[in-house]
Formats: structure tokens, sequence, C-alpha cells
């Protein structure tokens, strides 16, 4: 009951006209960022802060307007995954494994529709965990110590190998690139450069959106120079947008199960939801087994991902405002955003500022409405960008692509890097070794490292002081089997193709 | 159908341009560039005082703040250096971790006398604190245990190896007369509220950071602050002990000020931390402070160019101790 008086008081604070036209507003805003390729929802929402600050919006208002767009960037990352193979930002990477090749099949409409209702799905079950049970999930931030998170990054690196079921040992090389990547920058142990080569520019490292544009549009774009604007893979046959209802009864399980495993990932800071979407995957696609098809174009691949991200970006707002960890970079920027309007995020927020917090909780419900409503008759207009000739559709994306990676930091190294990730990123696809796992390797890398660090400085070296908590110890298990477990599975299924390779 | 794709195209252009053109200054207004991200506590810096700047009539056009961030302020601190050297109508944010990084050569050879420090004008206390059930009691009890067994504690902060919550315990500990400060454990995680949550979780035995990052975890009872590093007693928690008077003579604040690149004129300089004098001395800043767990610290013109040169010294004679100097 208290829960309810509670939301009641929430929507007293978030629904008014005024605040109802800024969600519809940041809604749309933020699907359009989240669309393209170079903007993510942590640039989204960065660049939007000193705009709110400039149009004197008050806190609530504040708040309305960053979450629709928060919530509108993580629906409109899939866009791009499902039309044109390039992930609009991180969390929508695994989108495009099944996103695309449905679209390739003439059902761009079906996959924009059903991850449209898997993001709702995600989004809301992530909704709802957060009002019944912030309180009590704050407390299992306390539970993950450094020895815990390195054991999480693991079980993901663990599952990456069935990620292409073409050759596992190309997904290995590719994160192990990826890996590379990560290293560079300042070392958080010591506070020493490494493979920076002295250039300032290096010191934070390389930015994961320089990296994901670079090697897939950028990329797309040298493969459409080579075959003089002929054989791109761009271009998709359309056909009728209706609403797939047979999909979505299908998936309706991929989706829930999807859901709970995106929050989880959420909850915990550090994980965050490329990580939420990652793992909603690769479970998913464990249970499907191999004759799931996963990676060929099927529903549940689209809805798993879409649900696990969403409802990871819903979780990683549980320890932003119950402990003021943000768990991904978009929370971080929402945490900045709170603190310039004096809310300090924490253990008291809930008690002190229920204003604010259940202000939120139902904006954030009003927003997850507003882009379902939104996004269902938008399908029609995103698809007809298919019908855009690649020789103008491309050199648009990459015009696009370069000028939101120029408004990360402004500054035009970050630019070339951007046409080297292109250069690697056309080898790579010669060569057959599947991206994506690079991306999660320059993703997931960085933090897997920070923790092992942080552990042995802790154990003084011992490596026993991994597996010192049962939390520890499962984590370890699940990645073992996960590890494991393809190989012998696939002899006892039917081989794929890992012969011809 | 090329038509509604054109209109995106120019949406996106209009959204992505409205980032750059942030960016970009009018002739003459002054500008103060925050070396990160909007968000941040040099974004604070620079919004908080432009504005006050300007409501308090210091300046005539609204002061415009660009956001330049890398290398933890070393990409705003070289292009000053390289190419605005003489730009009388700049200001920098600068804080604690400005002058550690310069001492620790840790801006790719960039030194501290490159530009000139025009001013402090807010501080954020250090902090050590501990959980709310832990066995140290005071400051003296944690001392003790390090004495007894160096690897017995681990810190928990929110900066890197060799940052300013690093540096924080060391400088205690170095009062006790503990010299081999190599040997103390040490991680550095995403913030102070993160570090909290590792102590809570007895991961690590000990946080440090500022005041304002344990505000509210303070409030809720989790955690037990055993020693504030100031001169005094902080305003508003005046229960928390110092360092000073539990015998560690230690003062190690994050203050929030300004610096100003090294080829404008003194007359400029002494003009800039007049100005800022002013914003010290408004009501708005009074209350921005408040707001945002400040507390007054007040240092402008060669005062604080002289507390600075001190600072860079003492940073980097312990940074080559801890091994942290590049």
């Amino acid at each position: 009951m208290e829960t309810l008086a509670n939301l009641a008081l929430g929507f007293s604070v978030a629904l008014s006209p005024y605040t109802l036209m800024l969600a519809v507003i940041g809604c749309f805003i933020g699907t359009i960022i989240g669309a393209l390729p170079g903007l993510g929802p942590s640039n989204g929402v960065a660049i939007l802060i000193p705009i709110s600050f400039a149009l004197g919006l008050d806190a609530t208002s504040a708040l309305v307007l960053m979450t629709s767009v928060y919530y509108g960037a993580m629906y409109g990352g899939r866009i791009s995954s499902i039309l044109l193979n390039i992930p609009g930002d991180e969390p929508a990477l695994m989108t495009t494994l099944d996103g695309y090749p449905m679209a390739k099949r003439g059902e761009a409409g079906n996959a924009l529709v059903l991850s449209g209702v898997a993001s709702f799905v995600g989004a809301l079950f992530a909704t709802i965990g957060l009002i019944l049970l912030a309180p009590v999930l704050a407390r299992v931030a306390f539970l993950f110590g450094p020895a815990e998170y390195f054991a999480l990054y693991l079980l993901a690196f663990c599952t990456l190998g069935g990620i292409a079921s073409s050759n596992q040992a190309k997904s290995a090389i590719a994160a192990c690139i990826g890996l590379g990547i990560a290293m560079i920058g300042v070392d958080s142990s010591s506070g020493l450069p490494r493979l920076t080569g002295g250039n300032l520019h290096l010191y934070d490292g390389v930015d994961f959106l320089v990296a994901i544009v670079g090697l897939f549009a950028i990329a797309e774009l040298f493969f459409f120079i080579e075959s003089h604007g002929k054989g791109s893979s761009i271009g998709v046959i359309l056909e009728k947008v209706t609403i797939p209802w047979r999909y979505i009864k299908q998936t309706s399980w991929t989706m829930l199960r999807a859901s709970v495993v995106g929050f989880i990932a959420g909850v915990l800071p550090g994980a965050g939801a490329s990580l939420g979407s990652f793992l909603a995957y690769m479970s998913e696609k464990s249970i499907a087994g191999e004759k799931g098809g996963f990676g060929t174009g099927v529903p549940k691949g689209v809805a798993a991902p879409e649900a696990g991200n969403n409802a990871a970006a819903g979780g990683a707002l549980v320890p932003m405002l119950t402990l003021g960890v943000p768990g991904s970079g978009t929370t971080a920027v929402l945490l900045a955003l709170l603190m310039t309007l004096n809310i300090t995020p924490g253990p008291t927020l809930f008690r002190d500022n229920p204003d604010v917090v259940w202000g939120l909780i139902a904006s954030l419900l009003i927003a997850n409405v507003v882009l379902l409503i939104m996004n269902v008759p938008m399908v029609k207009i995103f698809v007809k960008i298919l019908t855009v000739p690649a020789w103008i559709l491309l050199p648009g994306v990459t015009l696009i692509s370069f000028t939101g990676i120029y408004s990360l930091t402004g500054s035009y190294f970050d630019l070339l890097m951007l046409i080297g990730f292109g250069v690697l990123g056309y080898f790579l696809r010669k060569l057959d070794v599947p991206t994506v796992p690079v991306i999660l390797g320059i993703l997931l890398g960085g933090n897997m490292e920070d923790a092992l660090r942080r552990a042995m400085t802790l154990s003084d070296g011992n490596v026993a002081y991994l597996f010192s908590s049962p939390i520890a110890v499962g984590l370890w298990l699940a990645a073992i089997v996960g590890f494991v477990a393809p190989m012998f599975l696939r002899n006892i299924l039917k081989r794929p193709q890992a012969v011809t390779d | 159908m090329k038509h509604r794709f054109m209109k995106a195209v120019v949406t996106g252009a209009v959204v992505a341009f409205s980032a750059t053109g942030a960016m970009t200054t009018a002739a003459s207004a002054a500008e103060c560039i925050a070396p990160a991200n909007p968000g941040g506590g040099w974004d604070f810096t620079c919004r908080q005082i432009g504005k006050i700047l300007f409501d308090i009539g210091a300046v005539d056009k609204p002061v415009q703040v660009t956001n330049m961030p890398g290398a933890g302020g070393g990409l705003a601190y070289n292009t000053v250096v390289n190419e605005r050297g003489d730009d009388a109508d700049l200001i920098i944010a600068a804080s604690s971790a400005t002058t550690t990084r310069l001492a620790q050569n840790a801006y790719a050879g960039r030194t501290a006398d490159e530009v000139r420090f025009v001013g402090a004008i807010g501080a954020d206390p250090g902090v050590i604190a501990v959980a709310a059930d832990s066995e140290f009691q005071s400051l003296n009890d944690l001392v003790d245990a390090i004495l007894a067994d160096p690897g017995s504690v681990a810190f928990a902060g929110g900066s890197a190896v060799g940052g300013f919550d690093h540096l924080k315990p060391l400088m205690v500990l170095k009062e006790a007369g503990f010299t081999d400060i190599g040997s103390v454990k040490y991680i550095g995680v995403d913030g102070g509220a993160d570090a909290i949550t590792q102590t809570v979780g007895g991961f690590t035995q000990a946080m440090t950071g500022d005041m304002s990052e344990v505000v509210s975890f303070l409030a809720n009872g989790d955690i037990r602050v055993i020693a504030v590093l100031t001169d005094e007693r902080v305003p508003g928690f005046e229960d928390i002990p110092t360092a000073t008077e539990q015998g560690f003579p230690v003062v190690a604040v994050n203050w929030r000020g300004l610096y100003v690149p090294k080829g404008i004129s003194d007359a400029r300089f002494e003009e800039w931390a007049g100005k800022l004098q002013q914003v010290a001395d408004s009501p708005e800043w009074a209350q921005a402070m408040a707001d945002n767990g400040l507390a007054p610290f007040t240092r402008v013109g060669g005062d604080f160019q002289s507390y600075v040169d001190g600072l860079v010294d003492s940073i980097a004679t312990m940074s080559a101790e801890l091994g942290v100097t590049q």
C-alpha cells in the first residue's frame, strides 16, 4: 500500500501536461540519439545537461526529460543495429547478430516491432523491480568485491566462444584484440600510462564508441567503396509492417528470462547494460541450443538482447539511486545531473527526497509507455530509410558518425582513430573474424583487469582470494561450464560449418 | 522517401552540431575550460563561478563554458600551454587532482610552472572513514593496526593509485613516523560511493575520500568517519574529530579553483584574483558551497600560487617514494 501511495506521489509530481510534453520530446530525441551511430545514451544525456540548465528546468522537469532521453536512446539503439548492421550504441551490439539477418530476409518491420515490444517488457520489468526491491537490492552491491567482479567478467568471456558459430578460434582472437586495445591508457593500479606512445589523447584509453562506429560503420563504407557501390550488404527487401503477434507470443518467455538476467546484471554496479544484453543473449542461445539457430535471424535472438539491455538500464538505476554508485556510463551521467540539481543520491535519498525518487520512477513508467506507443507507428518511417539507395545512405551515415564522434571530446584525434578502426574492421571482415568480440573485449576488458588487479592488491597476490566467497566460486563454476560445455555438446549435436573454415 | 531521410540527417546533424556549437566561443567574452565532461567537479567549478562572475557584475558578458575532457585534465592543460599561453580572457577549472597529476608528471612532461594558479575559493575536506561495525574507533586505532601489520588494513578510494585519495592516509602515516608507505594497501575504484560500498562490504577496511562523498552514508549509519583532514572541525559535522587533534597534523582538502595561462600580464592576473575574491565573498557562492558540501577555503593571487608550489613539492616527494611518478 505504501508503495502505491508513493507511486501516486510520484505521478502527482511527474504527470502534468508540461512534463508529458517533455517526456514526448525526450523520447523522440532519445530515440534519434540512440539510432545515430556515434551518439549513445551517455553522450546524448551529457549533451543535454547544459541545455536543461539553459532552459532553466526545475529538478522534476529536468529528470523527466533526461530519463526519457535515456530510455529513448536504449530503444533507439536497436534501429540502426537491425536496419544497417551498425549498432547505434554499445548495448545494442548484440541486436545486430539476429536483427540484421532478419531485416535482410525482409522482416525488418517485424524485427523492429518485436524488439520494441521486448524493450518495453524489459524496461517495465526493471522499473517494477526498482519499485519493489530497490532498498533490498542495494545490499547486493555490498556482496560484490573485486574477486566476485572478476569471476563475473570471466563468465562473460568464457561464453564468448559460442558467439560466432562458424569458428571459435577466430572469436577468441577477436576477443584478444579487444582485450589488447582495452590495455591502452593510464593503468589504474599504478597511474602509469601504457601503450600510449606519450600521446595525451590516449591517456583515457580508447572510447568504445569510436571502436564501434569504426568497426561497423566505417568498415561498411570501405566495403561499399571496394564494390563500387554494388554488392553492399545494406539495402533490404521491404514488406508491409504489421504487428507480429506470432513472434511476440513465441518469444514471451525469452523476454521474461532475458529481463531477469539483464536486470540482475544492471543492479551490479560495474556490470552495466552491455553485459546485461550479452548475458541475456548468450543464456537464451544456450537454452535454445544449436537447433535454435541463433545468429541466423531468429526472433528470440532479437527479443533477448533488447529485453536484456533495457532491463539492465533500469537495473543500473538501483545502485545509482540507493548508493550513488553508477552501474553504467549513462547512469554516471544521470548521477552527475542529479548532483548538479543539488540532489546527492545515496542511502538516504529514498527517505529524504521521496518526491525526487518517485517522480523519477513515475517518469520512467511514463517514458516507457510513450516509447511503446511512439515506436510502433514510427517503425513505418524507420524502415523507409532502407529504400534510400546505399550511395546516399552510407555517406550520410558516415557524416553523422564523424560528427557524433567529434562531439565526444572535440578532438580530431578521435576521427583518425575512427578511420583506423574502420581499416581494422575491413581487414577483420575480409579474414572472416567476427567484430562483436573485439568490442566486448574493449568494453569489458578494462573492468575485468581492474577487478583482478584490485583482488591481487588486497590479497598480496594470493590467487586463492579469487575463490574466497560462495558467489565467486559459483560464478567460476558457471564460467567453466560455459567454456567447456560447447566443446562436448558440439560432438553430440550436429557439427556446424566449422570444418569449412 | 529521400525527403524523409534528409530530414533525419538534418536532425542528426543539428543534434550533433549543437554539441560542438556549445563549444565555440564568442570573441572577447571570458571563457572557462572545464577539463572534463559536463557534470563533474570541474564542470561545476566553471559553471558556478562563471555564473556568479556574471551575476555580480564582475564580467560584462556571460562566461562561456567549454568542456575539454581527456587525460584527467592533461589535454586541456596541454592546449592552454601550447596554444593559448597568452589568452587573457581564459580561466581553467582546477582542483587538487590537477596539482597531484602535475607533481607526478602525469601530464606528459608538462610542469606546474607553465601556468599561473590564480585562486581557490572552496574545498571539500578530506576524510577517512570505516564501516559502522568496524573495530577501529579512532584514527589512532587504525594507525596502530597499520604500524603493527601494514598488510592488515586496505584502503579504498575514488582516485587511482597515487591519486589524492591515496595520498591522504599516507600523509597521516608519515606523521606517525611510518616510512614504508609502499606497503600500505590501496585500491582505486570508481568514485567515493564505490569506495564506501567496498568498505561496508568488508572487502577493504577503510575508505579515504572527500566529505561530500560520505555525507549520505553517514546519515544512514553505514559508516563512521574517524578523521577529517582540516585545521578545525567542519561546521555541521562538529562530532567528527580532525586528524590534527588526534595527533596527526595533516590538512588535505580537495580545493576547487582556477588557473590561467602563464603569458598574461601581472595586472591581468591580479584582476582575475580580485574577481575570484568577489565571487568568494558573494552570498551566491556561499549557497553553492552549502548545496555541494564544500567548506570555505579562500586563497587567491600570489598567496595561492605559493600554496600550490608547496603542495606540488610535497606530493612529488611522496609520489617518488611510492613509485608512481612517471
